[in-house]
């Protein structure tokens, strides 16, 4: 946004229009009228494709309160996306930083090749994978008791931590690659000085590392946070009884039952709550960035 | 996230439907059904095309509510579509399918007279749809986790089985099974509230819902399961084709059976393609032989039931006329009533979690 900002400050905007025209076309195309119909679906009462009659109604959006069930299940899946965020932190914040300034040259390849090498399978593939791990007498279970003296048992299938694993798994990488951009870019120097002037280790994580690399984390936080939320793959299929989530009801209503437009004005009251969300902490993170 | 995707779907299908309107034929019959139901069969298919000259011309819907947009959205494209039953009614009051002229279709008269004769199915002396095969939503167990298999459904509801039974992630199969385990009518269910109390009791017993065959399959396979919900079809295939231990049990309360029939859309464009078509799909050399390569549910010919061995599953237990006294077949349900149903079901996986 910055960046389109100072193009247009510059009276730029002409020449810039052939270099953001495919970019905005694109967009057009693929988000906006799609995004558009289903914002039309969703005040109706039919869907005008199933040939019967229809009409103008609120009621899809009526249905989100009048039962309390959508509500609880927002609120998981809120809680949700907040646990496999701050799972992604912890867990991708050092990986970046000690990509960005512990290694170096070949074995910092190689580990950043590890790192996104998960992008390049797909989805699906990640989450049966994860399927046959996680089970009684699966791979991990049978490994364990391989090495151990004594016999645990390890049952993580169908449970709320397996979907917690599945999905911190798939996102983790964008933690790392936002966080390892921003790391990188912080000159050594700033720590170097830090430390010569007598600060702690944890006070240069604290006062220098932290701060200079907030919009790393702030970014990589969004991109897991928003995706997570609406999320209904990996629920559905590492989370067995406890998989039900605002996502997968969403899921019920365009192919179990046919319901397009309940299920676009749950999709969009989803969006409406999570455009909230960021709204309310960006100025909190703008400030922390 | 998902609504590009969704939006996207929509328009390539709408765009892939338009252009086979126009790439349809007089020599073609165009078949909309499940995938992997039997009529996409490579080997069916190329047995048909050879003895008629008619071109099979395939394509799938996911829910019974996306076949009946099909066909409303494409008259003139389909001439076969299989339709289960219970919703056979809807695709009448909508005119969306014609009368079958079963004269010309010689395997009618062996199929079984009180299939042929559903209310479901015939309307006025006139028949909308030609019964092609039965089967049954009952339990399976896993071998391995019974001595001696169980009679009664509420085995389900046994704490010896917390944590290892499944069931299918359907409202309306969950529901009709509440009604069974209450001794209701699943039809005319009177006492919704002791099916939730009952459905209730189950939830903590469960460990995931299924959604296809090979989830039964791989949960059985790594030994994780004990007893859930079947399709009948799909325990034979489990047993015989894919050597698991399992096996199909229909309890003394009863099961929910279901049957899928043929029919033909109004304005079809090959209506005798269709007409040999389901000719064909209820002849038994087809179905023995689905039934050996495949696995099949029970064939409403009784002349193609018959051409089983005796000892097949098909034969010995579908057949059992004490199977028969206990089963209720599906009838037609309301969009009210599944919209209740699917409220139902959605709640109680909320309350278990």
């Amino acid at each position: 946004m910055a960046v389109e900002g100072a193009v247009a400050s510059r009276s730029g905007l002409r020449s810039a229009l052939p270099l953001l025209a495919p970019a905005y076309l694109w967009l057009t195309v693929a988000i906006f009228l799609p995004l558009s119909a289903m914002v039309f679906f969703s005040f109706m009462t039919e869907l005008p494709l199933s040939g019967k009659p229809w009409a103008f109604t609120l009621g899809n959006y009526a249905a989100f309160f009048s039962q309390s069930l959508y509500l609880t299940l927002l609120l998981a899946s809120l809680r949700l996306g907040l646990e496999v965020t701050l799972w992604c932190v912890v867990i991708g914040y050092p990986a970046a930083y000690v990509l960005a300034k512990v290694l170096k040259g070949r074995s910092r390849e190689a580990i950043f090749l590890l790192v996104i090498l998960p992008f390049w399978s797909n989805g699906l593939v990640r989450i049966f994978s994860w399927a046959m791990v996680l089970r009684q007498g699966g791979i991990l279970d049978t490994a364990l008791n391989a090495v151990l003296p004594f016999k645990i048992n390890i049952d993580l299938m169908y449970s709320y931590p397996a979907v917690i694993i599945g999905l911190v798994h798939s996102y983790v990488p964008y933690m790392v690659l936002t966080c390892y951009l921003t790391l990188q870019a912080i000159d050594d120097s700033l720590i170097e000085a830090g430390r010569s002037l007598g600060a702690s280790r944890l006070q240069v994580l604290k006062r220098v590392i932290i701060p200079l690399s907030m919009p790393g984390l702030v970014a990589g936080a969004a991109l897991i946070f928003v995706p997570v939320v609406g999320s209904f793959m990996e629920p559905r299929i590492l989370g067995g009884r406890t998989g039900t989530f605002y996502g997968t009801v969403i899921e019920d209503q365009f192919v179990a039952v046919f319901n397009w437009p309940l299920g676009a004005a749950l999709s969009f009251i989803l969006l409406a709550v999570v455009l909230v969300i960021l709204a309310v902490a960006s100025p909190v993170l703008r400030r922390a960035a | 996230m998902r609504m590009p995707r969704l939006t996207a779907l929509l328009t390539a299908t709408a765009v892939f439907t338009t252009a086979l309107t126009l790439a349809a034929s007089a020599a073609e019959v165009h078949v909309l059904n499940w995938k992997g139901y039997g009529a996409d069969e490579p080997w069916a298919v190329e047995a048909f095309e050879k003895a008629t000259g008619n071109k099979v011309v395939n394509d799938f819907f996911n829910s019974e509510q996306e076949m009946l947009t099909k066909i409303r959205t494409n008259p003139g494209l389909y001439d076969v579509v299989m339709i289960n039953a219970a919703f056979n009614d809807q695709a009448i009051a909508e005119k969306l399918i014609q009368p079958i002229d079963t004269s010309k279709l010689p395997n009618y008269a062996d199929i079984s007279k009180d299939k042929a004769g559903s209310p479901m199915l015939d309307h006025d002396g006139k028949v909308y749809g030609v019964p092609w095969v039965w089967g049954l939503t009952a339990l399976a167990i896993n071998e391995k986790s019974f001595d001696k298999p169980p009679t009664s459904i509420a085995e389900m509801w046994d704490a010896a089985h917390k944590g290892r039974v499944v069931i299918r992630d359907d409202a309306v199969e969950a529901v009709q099974f509440g009604a069974i385990a209450t001794g209701q009518n699943i039809n005319d269910i009177k006492d919704m509230d002791s099916v939730k109390t009952k459905l209730t009791s189950l939830m903590p017993q469960i460990k995931t819902f299924w959604s296809s065959e090979n989830d039964w399959n791989q949960m059985v396979a790594s030994n994780q399961i004990d007893i859930g919900t079947y399709w009948s079809g799909s325990a034979d295939r489990a047993k015989t084709h894919f050597k698991l231990p399992v096996s199909l049990v229909i309890p003394r309360e009863g099961a929910v059976a279901w049957l899928d029939a043929f029919s033909i859309p109004a304005g079809s464009k090959n209506v005798e393609g269709a007409q040999a078509f389901i000719n064909y799909m209820i002849d038994p050399k087809f179905y023995v032989e689905w039934v050996t390569k495949v696995g099949a549910p029970v064939s409403a010919n009784t002349k193609a039931v018959e051409a089983l061995p005796e000892d097949s599953f098909n034969r010995k237990v579908m057949g059992d006329p004490e199977v028969a006294k206990r089963i209720q077949f599906q009838a037609p349900i309301t969009d009210a009533q599944r919209e209740a149903y699917l409220a139902l079901w959605q709640q109680l996986k909320v309350d278990v979690k």
